[in-house]
């Protein structure tokens, strides 16, 4: 089965393979070389590719507590089997993030749901950002429940065993062309914080909208991203995740890789499949083969991320 | 006895509800006419308007996503509409209002108020 493996994974390979990255598959980075890795094999054969089981930490994303059309009328219902699933993990990860859309339309209520149904997480610690769905009222209901660890600012950083951690707001100043933003302040504070940091530092970058241009009629995309990105570029390892899009797709640039998370709510047409990112009606069998959750394990010596994706089915 | 005083009774509030609730539908359907804008595939339509001032115009989301009704200038802002919710919105100062969706900003709309 090893002879499966490419022994040296093109970047061409390494890109059809992700066309196709759909579950069960493990993304291996090395040497700026991204891997997809069947999961079964991964598992056989660990010690021969250094992948860790343990995830560092889980990304859960766009939750849209408060969906209610026919893409998935029970979206507590999905979001309970994605917990459970984690709850079920033989190892548990020491952090949760959430990037974004916790809610569908920033109602109080919604909110209550979505921290009722997140609270049964064995999990410790959870770390949020605001998808544009949490700031539909300009932001009051996302702030009073989660702007405490920021000053309200929504953006901040922490670490954990030795990753620098960085939450980024790109849905409160939005471009005109429908692009998120991050505005200077944040940019300045970014620039601050990474600011004398060693980089062998791992980083971890999370934010709602995607950190580069996926597709810009539909607003995939940041449009001040490349400035931040300028401030990340020395550093031996940057992982930037992301949702928003509802669905898998990753690009790496030198030491950084970019990653979209599936959502735990509904899936969305690929870019530009369609007259908007609506919500995508599937067959129900079908639909929670489309919803998941992603893994991240960070390793220092030698430095690398792994990222595993996997479906609720 | 008894009975019939109730059934009376309840007969002509009832009638008062219908002839209401038909002359409400029938001031909703006028305004669909003149001023309203629906919201669908991600697009204002009409993407422009024009009214008289004192006008009140309505916008309704036919989209499975929700989509808010901003004013350019500030003037007013909708809360997030769900499919089917309706805002509108009683334009009283002539000008040109630039709209957009605040959770999709290419979305873009203006109404022109004489």
């Amino acid at each position: 089965m090893s002879s499966d493996l490419p022994s040296n994974p093109s970047r061409r390979g390494a890109l059809r393979c992700l066309a196709f990255g759909g579950a069960g598959t493990l993304f291996v980075l090395a040497g700026g070389v991204l891997a997809p890795v069947d999961l079964a094999l991964a598992a056989s054969e660990k010690s021969a590719l250094a992948v860790s089981d343990i995830p560092l930490f889980l990304q859960i994303s766009d939750t849209h507590i408060g969906f209610k059309q026919e893409a998935n009328p029970d979206v507590a219902g999905t979001l309970k089997q994605t917990i459970d699933y984690v709850n079920a993990m033989p190892i548990k990860p020491a952090l949760t993030i959430h990037t974004g859309d916790i809610t569908h339309l920033s109602k109080p209520e919604q909110f209550d749901q979505a921290a009722q149904l997140l609270s049964g997480l064995n999990i410790t610690e959870l770390h949020t950002v605001p998808g544009e769905h949490d700031v539909t009222d300009g932001g009051a209901e996302y702030f009073s429940r989660f702007g405490k660890a920021s000053n309200n600012k929504g953006y901040y950083s922490f670490d954990h065993n030795g990753v620098h951690f960085i939450a980024l707001v790109n849905v409160m100043h939005f471009k005109p062309n429908g692009l998120g933003g991050l505005g200077d302040d944040q940019l300045a504070w970014l620039q601050a914080d990474l600011k004398g940091r060693s980089s062998s530092t791992p980083i971890v970058v999370f934010a709602h909208m995607p950190m580069w241009t996926i597709y810009q009629p539909w607003g995939w995309g940041t449009g001040d991203a490349d400035q931040a990105m300028s401030y990340l570029k020395r550093f031996g390892s940057v992982t930037v995740l992301n949702g928003h899009i509802h669905q898998i797709v990753s690009k790496v640039e030198g030491n950084v890789t970019f990653h979209t998370a599936r959502s735990t709510a509904y899936p969305q047409p690929t870019a530009g499949n369609g007259p908007g990112p609506l919500p995508l009606k599937v067959p129900s069998d079908q639909l929670t083969k489309m919803l998941g959750v992603t893994s991240v394990n960070i390793m220092h010596d030698p430095l690398s991320a792994t990222i595993s994706d996997a479906t609720l089915a | 006895m008894l009975t019939t005083i109730l059934r009376r009774a309840l007969i002509a509030p009832l009638g008062a509800a219908m002839l209401m609730a038909a002359s409400a539908n029938f001031s909703v359907a006028q305004a669909q006419v003149t001023n309203a804008v629906v919201i669908k595939n991600f697009m204002f339509s009409p993407m422009s308007l024009t009214v008289k001032a004192g006008s009140t115009v309505t916008w309704k989301n036919l989209d499975d996503e929700p989509h808010t009704v901003v004013d350019d200038a500030g003037v007013f802002h909708s809360s997030a509409l769900d499919r089917d919710d309706t805002y509108s919105f009683k334009f009283d100062k002539p000008g040109v209002y630039k709209i957009f969706c605040g959770i999709h900003p290419y979305m873009k709309a203006t109404i022109t108020v004489q």
